[in-house]
């Protein structure tokens, strides 16, 4: 089981909880993570990655483990930890402005 | 009697003002969509409980939302804005070209005629169109694809689309305005478009008469009257009597003709409104004295209405999408500030009330005339 943890923003459009267990088949990457997430919260679409190009959003932000992960290839495998549910996978919005 | 419903988009969400045809009192919901920047409200004229929003983030990009009980219950939709083919570049500030690449959507205009068919303005300056209640959009393309389109350069807002007005007598015919492109018409419901800026001198631009480049910031058009046009432009008022084929300045007697809103009476379509701005420099009224100018005569003769509104130290500005009528027989004028202040005149202009005076940033007003 893989725990997501939402900013504030993303989790009242979604209307989740601020944690998010998530079925991941192996190999747990970040694309598959939100592919899981967006799969399951369909209005999530757009706002944490481009939907034509995939990429990230420039001000969202992928931590997990105390490492900032946002600038890892998305096919890279997550932290062991991660994976295992011990730690979760946290997207922040960037403090910049607003 | 009948009812107003006043759609506010702010900076940091949206706000649903509601009075009855006394326009006096007022309820006020909201902040719908909190901490997001809300560019448009509006809602279909064939069904108003069918509203459309636009919800944007500079952290997590363009959300569409509509809802179909008149704004108490929200839907997202979908939000997938996709250039049609290779969307090729456009002019930069530097002069440089630059690919297009979709930022948000300025404007939602709903049909006239079918509450599920809507088009969306966005920058970068394209139009889409929604025939399914927003949930998915099409790119009407040949206005991208004009020939013109890679010398279109952005306004410091951004090269946005951000005005689109549709022709009630004819449903092949919309008008659109981008900034700073100008303004653009199509007679085949949007395969073809033809500038429509003969008339418009910006001296800011190489060539001040170009086809192409001019900063127009509004349209409006009285429906009895779809070929009559007025235009707020970067700086001068504008008039069009042919559906935009040519324009005349009709600034006339105003302070400066600097401004961003420009609209119409609901029953009187020689009676415009603007907002006099003191300049592109100083986003402010003039002398911090917030003055609406109403013509009666179609332009050139404008008068300050003034009674209700601040006349000292003002220094709010009130943008393009941020004025609005609604119907009643006694016509309705409303508009709301970047300084968060939404203000009603019940008597077409003569008087002015605060509806709110302390909203975020008021990007878009709309009134809806409810039975």
């Amino acid at each position: 089981m893989i725990r997501v943890q939402l900013p504030t923003p993303l989790r009242l459009l979604a209307s989740a909880s601020a944690e998010i267990e998530l079925d991941v088949a192996p190999p747990v990457t970040q694309r598959r993570v939100l592919d899981a997430l967006e799969a399951r919260f369909p209005t999530l679409r757009g706002t944490i990655r481009d939907q034509v190009t995939g990429r990230r959003r420039a001000f969202v932000r992928f931590f997990a483990c105390e490492t900032d992960l946002s600038l890892k290839s998305p096919d890279d495998l997550l932290p062991e930890r991660v994976i295992s549910g011990a730690e979760p996978f946290v997207i922040i919005g960037a403090l910049a402005g607003g | 009697m009948s009812r107003v419903r006043v759609l506010v988009g702010t900076r940091k969400g949206a706000f649903i003002l509601t009075s009855d045809g006394k326009r006096q009192k007022w309820d006020v919901s909201g902040p719908h969509f909190a901490g997001w920047e809300m560019f448009h409200v509006k809602g279909s004229p064939v069904d108003p409980n069918r509203l459309y929003a636009s919800q944007s983030s500079s952290w997590f990009g363009q959300t569409m939302q509509r809802s179909d009980d008149g704004g108490q219950t929200w839907s997202t939709v979908g939000n997938k804005f996709v250039y049609d083919g290779i969307p090729g570049t456009h002019q930069w500030y530097d002069g440089t070209q630059h690919p297009w690449e979709f930022a948000r959507v300025w404007h939602l205009e709903p049909s006239l005629t079918d509450p599920d068919t809507v088009y969306a303005g966005v920058e970068d300056a394209a139009l889409f169109r929604s025939t399914d209640g927003g949930q998915n959009w099409e790119e009407l393309s040949g206005l991208r694809k004009h020939t013109t389109g890679p010398s279109w350069q952005p306004g410091a807002g951004g090269l946005c689309l951000h005005t689109i007005v549709l022709d009630p007598t004819n449903p092949q015919r919309i008008y659109i305005a981008i900034s700073a492109a100008g303004a653009f018409r199509t007679d085949d419901g949007g395969v073809t478009w033809k500038p429509i800026n003969r008339g418009l001198r910006s001296e800011y631009i190489p060539n001040p008469t170009a086809e192409v480049g001019h900063c127009v910031h509004r349209i409006a058009m009285h429906p009895s009257r779809p070929g009559v046009l007025f235009m707020q432009k970067h700086w001068d008022v504008m008039r069009s009597d042919d559906a935009g084929d040519n324009w005349r300045e009709v600034s006339g007697n105003l302070p400066t003709d600097f401004g961003f809103p420009i609209d119409v009476h609901a029953h009187e379509p020689e009676t415009i409104y603007v907002v006099p701005i003191k300049s592109d420099a100083e986003h402010f009224p003039l002398e911090g004295k917030l003055r609406v100018y109403r013509s009666r005569t179609g332009g050139n003769e404008w008068e300050a209405l003034t009674n209700g509104l601040p006349q000292s130290d003002c220094y709010v500005n009130v943008l393009r999408n941020a004025m609005c009528t609604d119907r009643l027989d006694s016509c309705g004028i409303y508009f709301g500030t970047t300084g968060g202040q939404v203000y009603c005149s019940p008597d077409a202009g003569d008087s002015w009330t605060p509806i709110v005076r302390d909203l975020p940033a008021v990007l878009s007003v709309e009134a809806q005339t409810l039975p």
